[in-house]
């Protein structure tokens, strides 16, 4: 059963990432919006509060005056803007919720280090759609009248106010100015608990994308002022309790909830819901694969350089001061409970340089699945143990695009728990080792599985970030090609180019020919 | 290398620009066709809604009880008022007819621990529009001391209209609105 659910998530999985591949190819994956859906959601966030703040500005907070406050926006270009963003940014920031929580689930984020995040996700669905649902109360038109009556039943059936909600709008008198203090709270209140609760949300990853890149953000932004111009947000009539509202446009993004009790009852749409919520709960805590072994320090290789600290995705490594009690010198410390065993700390650490002489090669950090000193040890076999007269090797990821498809008599690949966990190093050590070209496939930008590891890889091979490699490196026989999961082709066309080009190349004495290193 | 341009990545399709248009309308269309369409109608064309709904604290359980002097005697001094009254209240029973068939017969318990609340009910009733005869009968007092409040009228219900049925206390009296 267990293994059914896994392989249909699995299935599910390579679904949505064929769909990305889709939008990449329109998009390119820097600024495909799948990539950034969480980003998206707070950009949607930000022009509910932007948009918001001057509606509130614009509000006659009253029975009487809340409908023609609200509907004389309709008779300017920037009110109608103004109005359409807010409820566009709405419906935007519920898709990108809807599809952020689908994906994680399919991805298996509700697991082992994620758990905090998942669980304080969780939560924040309710806000979005009490304040969301709240919002159409304000306007107090027939579509708000209806949706406060149906939230007000819905409500009543739990058995837990002793006086009806609901008898707040069986008459034009039961509805009073007050009550839209109560419709405030509900609308501004909930949405501030919103950002309060975004800010746990992100309390265990560093470096968070708080906004999707410029030109995403601002496309989005375009498309939302263009519905707004274009298909304009219009008021029903004022609401009249003496009346049903019968013919509504209703938002079915924001307000599907009542007519799912309609259709069903309270009760039954409440067990919908609650089971809803009880089942995303549950997730973490349901039977899940072991954890990934997490990253170990060795204090006597550790000098406190605070890279790791840098680099880790899932700010899992903190600072303490080093048992030798040399004034000033830290020590990295691992949080095993948020240690995602990426390796991107072992890449990171300058330990970890294959150039070193011990035999054994022990770093500040490693991961002991897949430690830097095996990976030296194999690199320097496959090379040695190579009857091509060009060797080439590549690093792949264990994410990305599967090594398997690229064998060759002439191709030693090694798959990594990450790129980010090779050291940068080790590009010229191969290349010194005798291979004769280097091809390293983190995945496609925006698309690590751990977040940081493309970024920080590209950032060390182009200099920009330390560990850099060294200028010493001939950059002429290294290849970078980003090849998330199947993105084989593009692994295969790297890989063809890097051989054509070296093979055109001269032997260089120690680099790019056999050349044995101790 | 290392030039950022000497990265490989998958490419952009040779009409990426189109896709990109295909992609934000589709977002576009999704959010503007579901943020209005279908309408939606929750009440027929030619229904009306029925609202009963009240506040209303039922009669005392029983009669207050004189207490004896012994018993009196048997109670702490501040303790000692001369008649015992129960909390507890009655449920409200509410019944009512729409030509003269009965289509809600509901009972309110009293709320609150000790049963002394005011009870409550909100219910709906959805009827056909046009000329209906209405009977509501209500009763509060397990002991059937009171004749039940009643009313009975016939009304002209219009697609769409709501009548709320609710009771007056201070008046005593079925009150339709």
């Amino acid at each position: 059963m267990q293994q059914e659910a896994a392989s249909l998530r699995q299935r599910g999985l390579n679904g949505w990432q064929a769909v990305e591949r889709l939008f990449d190819t329109a998009l390119g994956s820097r600024f495909n919006p799948l990539r950034h859906l969480g980003a998206v959601g707070v950009l949607a966030l930000l022009l509910l509060v932007a948009s918001g703040t001057i509606l509130y500005i614009l509000l006659d907070t009253s029975v009487e005056g809340a409908h023609r406050s609200i509907d004389a926006l309709a008779a300017h270009p920037a009110g109608r803007l103004l109005r359409g963003i807010h409820r566009y940014a709405a419906d935007a920031l519920v898709i990108a919720l809807g599809l952020h929580l689908l994906r994680e689930f399919l991805a298996g984020h509700e697991r082992s280090f994620r758990r905090f995040s998942w669980l304080t996700g969780v939560p924040l669905i309710g806000f979005v759609f009490v304040a969301a649902i709240g919002g159409f109360w304000l306007n107090w038109d027939q579509l708000g009248q209806y949706s406060a009556t149906a939230t007000a039943e819905w409500i009543d059936a739990l058995p837990m106010l002793a006086t009806p909600l609901a008898r707040n709008f069986l008459v034009a008198d039961a509805v009073s100015d007050r009550l839209f203090s109560l419709f405030i709270f509900v609308h501004i209140g909930v949405s501030l608990l919103l950002v309060f609760g975004l800010w746990f949300h992100v309390q265990r990853i560093s470096r968070p994308a708080v906004l999707p890149p410029r030109r995403l953000s601002l496309g989005l932004v375009c498309i939302l002022a263009a519905l707004a111009l274009a298909w304009p947000i219009a008021s029903h009539a004022p609401a009249t309790l003496a009346t049903v509202p019968t013919l509504l446009r209703l938002d079915w993004i924001l307000l599907f909830v009542h007519p799912l009790m309609d259709a069903t009852s309270p009760g039954l749409a409440w067990a919908l819901v609650g089971c809803g919520f009880l089942a995303l709960f549950a997730l973490p805590f349901l039977p899940q694969p072991a954890p990934a072994p997490v990253a170990v320090v060795d204090p006597a290789n550790c000098n406190g350089c605070q890279r790791c600290f840098a680099d880790c995705p899932y700010a899992a490594i903190t600072m303490v001061p080093h048992p030798n009690q040399r004034i000033g010198r830290l020590l990295a410390r691992v949080d095993p409970d948020l240690c995602a065993g990426c390796g991107i700390c072992a890449g990171s650490c300058p330990s970890s340089t294959p150039f070193r002489r011990a035999a054994e090669l022990v770093t500040g950090i490693d991961m002991p699945q897949s430690t830097i000193d095996r990976l030296r040890r194999s690199l320097r076999e496959s090379i040695a143990s190579s009857t091509a007269s060009r060797p080439l090797v590549v690093f792949g990821c264990r994410h990305g695009a599967s090594t398997a498809r690229i064998e060759a008599a002439d191709v030693s690949s090694f798959e990594l728990l990450c790129a980010g966990q090779l050291p940068p190093a080790f590009v010229e050590y191969a290349l010194r080792d005798g291979a004769a070209g280097v091809l390293v496939a983190p995945c496609r930008e925006c698309g690590c599985e751990f977040r940081l590891g493309e970024r920080w890889t590209i950032d060390r091979l182009l200099r920009r970030r330390e560990p850099r490699l060294r200028a010493a490196a001939p950059e002429d026989r290294l290849a970078l090609a980003l090849a998330g999961k199947g993105d084989e082709p593009v692994l295969a066309a790297a890989l063809a180019g890097l051989r054509k080009r070296v093979r055109s190349m001269p032997a260089q004495p120690g680099l790019g020919s056999r050349h044995h290193h101790a | 290398m290392p030039e950022r341009d000497a990265i490989i990545s998958a490419r952009r399709g040779p009409l990426a620009w189109l896709g990109q248009i295909i992609l934000y309308g589709a977002f576009a269309a999704f959010i503007a066709v579901f943020s209005h369409w279908p309408t939606y109608r929750h009440l027929g064309d030619n229904e009306a809604l029925i609202k009963i709904s009240f506040v209303h604290t039922g009669k005392p359980v029983s009669d207050c009880v004189q207490q004896t002097a012994e018993e009196l005697a048997k109670l702490p001094p501040n303790m000692r008022a001369p008649t015992r009254c129960p909390r507890e209240r009655s449920p409200v029973v509410v019944a009512v007819d729409v030509d003269d068939v009965n289509v809600l017969t509901h009972t309110a318990p009293p709320s609150g621990l000790s049963k002394d609340g005011a009870s409550a009910v909100y219910r709906r009733l959805v009827v056909p529009a046009g000329e209906r005869r209405l009977s509501v009968r209500l009763s509060d007092d397990v002991r059937a001391r009171d004749k039940p409040y009643e009313r009975e009228t016939t009304l002209a219900l219009v697609p769409g209209q709501v009548l709320v049925i609710d009771f007056d206390t201070g008046q005593g009296s079925i009150k339709l609105q």
